[in-house]
């Protein structure tokens, strides 16, 4: 398992992937917003999609887990 | 003169400009968000109005909300700071049509300098050169290859419309162009509302001079010579000074002089009045016009430290129907400023690095000025851009105005978000900045850790 987290705090303007899904290292999952920029983050790892912990325009601290991969 | 007036701005803008007009004898009226009701310009103006929440479309960008705000306390006009409605011809005209005073130009002028395609074409018709690319709007793939092959490569795919960045990209190739051309058209049609997109030749490492200029009604323009901007991220400016280190000790006086007459000839084909920035892009020996914005610029302190013209005292006495008392040969710099824009980010990665500000000490010492948003105990939140403040430094010479700011920078201290107050450091050790070797790509290849 592996915990994709927040590397900036903002708040959640697109996810973009779904539970189940396959995904390799460098696919976006979730693009976070912060002051006025739109900031992509990126599986580290591949594998599939466990749990999406986030829901779209939720605010979100850096350190916060946006999605669980398995 | 206004009895009262209206900031619709937010941060050391709103600050800067209610220091200002109630220097002037008039009243001041804040307007904010819920994000930014503990902030210092709130509390300072005479009177504060809530917009609405955080989110600029409920807040700043609210036009019902501001309009309601001026008629309630009775404010004669309004002053859009920069960004948010500063340049919304609809705004500046709903404003009128209320007997509110827009403090900006004449929203026919601003219509003109919006699309930038016909912005092009207009100033190039008037004589001010011009960087290679369409004439008009490129419609589908087909024709921006065709024309990127007249242009040559690499071309930059704009949206018409856009602004500080967003919607620009470069392409090496064919190939590039391709994606980076459907890209663009959606990001256009994301944040502008429409699909238009044109082409133009890419410089690789060009400087960026702008020329400020002060018109009034009366049709009445002057020039208030030049600032350089060159040192950017993510095409927003870090630093900006006046004047260019490229006409220091009366080096490149033609090219300083072709940069003002094709200033001032931009600003006349708009028909424009009030403070605006004529924008250029430097590339060996030419100056190309990019864009004129339409209103108070991030960097209008250098300008006014140097020149000693009040800008903003200007914007509101032109808005009130005052003829200009200036005079062009009037105009002369004294000195040199440079500007840091103090930004809540990594000073690496620029990632935004929003919370609270725990700690926040301004320097101090001779020719040091900071225009700060934010005092310690605020807490910068992630609704707006990342700048927090702008700590603007003189001195008589450029090498004086250096050591001042390394001191200055040194001692300024911030904690509790990341800053690039760092990165101003590295910057101001570069060899190449101190030498005045500037350009747009300065960042990339200087100042890394």
């Amino acid at each position: 398992m592996a915990d994709v987290t927040a590397h900036i705090t903002g708040t959640v303007w697109k996810i973009e992937c779904k539970v189940g899904q396959t995904v390799n290292a460098g696919d976006t999952l979730v693009i976070l917003e912060s002051m006025k920029m739109e900031m992509p983050v990126e599986a580290t790892d591949g594998g599939v999609v466990k749990e999406i912990r986030c829901k779209e325009t939720q605010a979100v601290s850096e350190g916060d887990v946006l999605v669980v991969l398995g | 003169m206004f009895k009262k007036i209206l900031v619709a701005n937010r941060g050391e803008i709103a600050r800067r400009i209610i220091t200002v007009a109630r220097g002037m004898g008039m009243q001041t009226v804040a307007v904010y968000s819920d994000a930014d009701a503990e902030l210092p310009f709130v509390k300072e103006a005479d009177e504060a109005v809530r917009l609405g929440p955080a989110p600029a479309k409920d807040s700043y960008l609210n036009v019902a909300a501001l309009l309601d705000a001026a008629k309630k306390t009775k404010a004669e006009a309004i002053h859009p700071g920069y960004g948010f409605i500063s340049e919304n011809a609809e705004f500046a005209k709903t404003m009128a049509d209320s007997g509110i005073v827009f403090v900006g130009p004449p929203p026919e002028a601003m219509l003109r300098m919006k699309d930038k395609s016909e912005a092009r074409r207009l100033v190039a018709a008037a004589g001010v050169p011009i960087v290679p690319g369409t004439k008009d709007t490129v419609a589908d793939v087909a024709t921006a290859l065709s024309e990127a092959e007249r242009i040559g490569y690499p071309v930059l795919c704009k949206a018409a419309g856009g602004g500080g960045g967003i919607g620009m990209a470069v392409a090496n190739t064919p190939a590039e162009l391709e994606k980076v051309f459907r890209a663009c058209v959606d990001r256009a049609r994301a944040a502008f509302s429409r699909d238009t997109v044109y082409l133009e030749r890419y410089f690789p490492a060009p400087r960026h001079l702008e020329v400020q200029i002060l018109g009034d009604l009366k049709g009445h323009t002057l020039h208030i010579l030049d600032r350089e901007c060159s040192i950017q991220r993510r095409h927003q400016k870090v630093v900006e000074e006046a004047g260019s280190p490229l006409f220091l000790d009366g080096q490149n006086t033609s090219v300083r002089e072709q940069l003002y007459e094709a200033g001032l000839k931009a600003a006349k084909a708009f028909g424009y009045a009030n403070a605006g920035t004529v924008e250029f892009l430097y590339s060996d020996g030419q100056v190309y016009f990019i864009e004129m914005n339409a209103r108070l610029q991030v960097e209008h302190p250098v300008t006014e430290l140097t020149t000693g013209v009040d800008l903003i005292g200007w914007q509101f006495r032109i808005a009130a129907g005052e003829a200009l008392t200036l005079k062009q040969e009037d105009i002369t710099r004294k000195g040199h400023a440079l500007e840091f824009r103090i930004y809540a980010e990594d000073p690496v990665k620029f990632f935004p690095s929003p919370g609270p500000l725990k700690v926040f000490q301004a320097p101090t010492g001779t020719g040091v000025r900071l225009d700060a948003g934010y005092a310690e105990g605020n807490t910068v939140t992630p609704n707006y851009d990342p700048m927090i403040a702008k700590l603007i430094i003189s001195g008589d010479s450029r090498a004086q105005a250096i050591a001042r700011a390394k001191d200055a920078l040194a001692s300024f201290k911030i904690e509790g978000i990341k800053h690039n107050v760092p990165l101003h450091l590295r910057i101001l050790e570069s060899e190449a900045f101190v030498a005045g070797r500037i350009d747009t790509k300065f960042l990339e290849h200087h100042a890394k850790p």
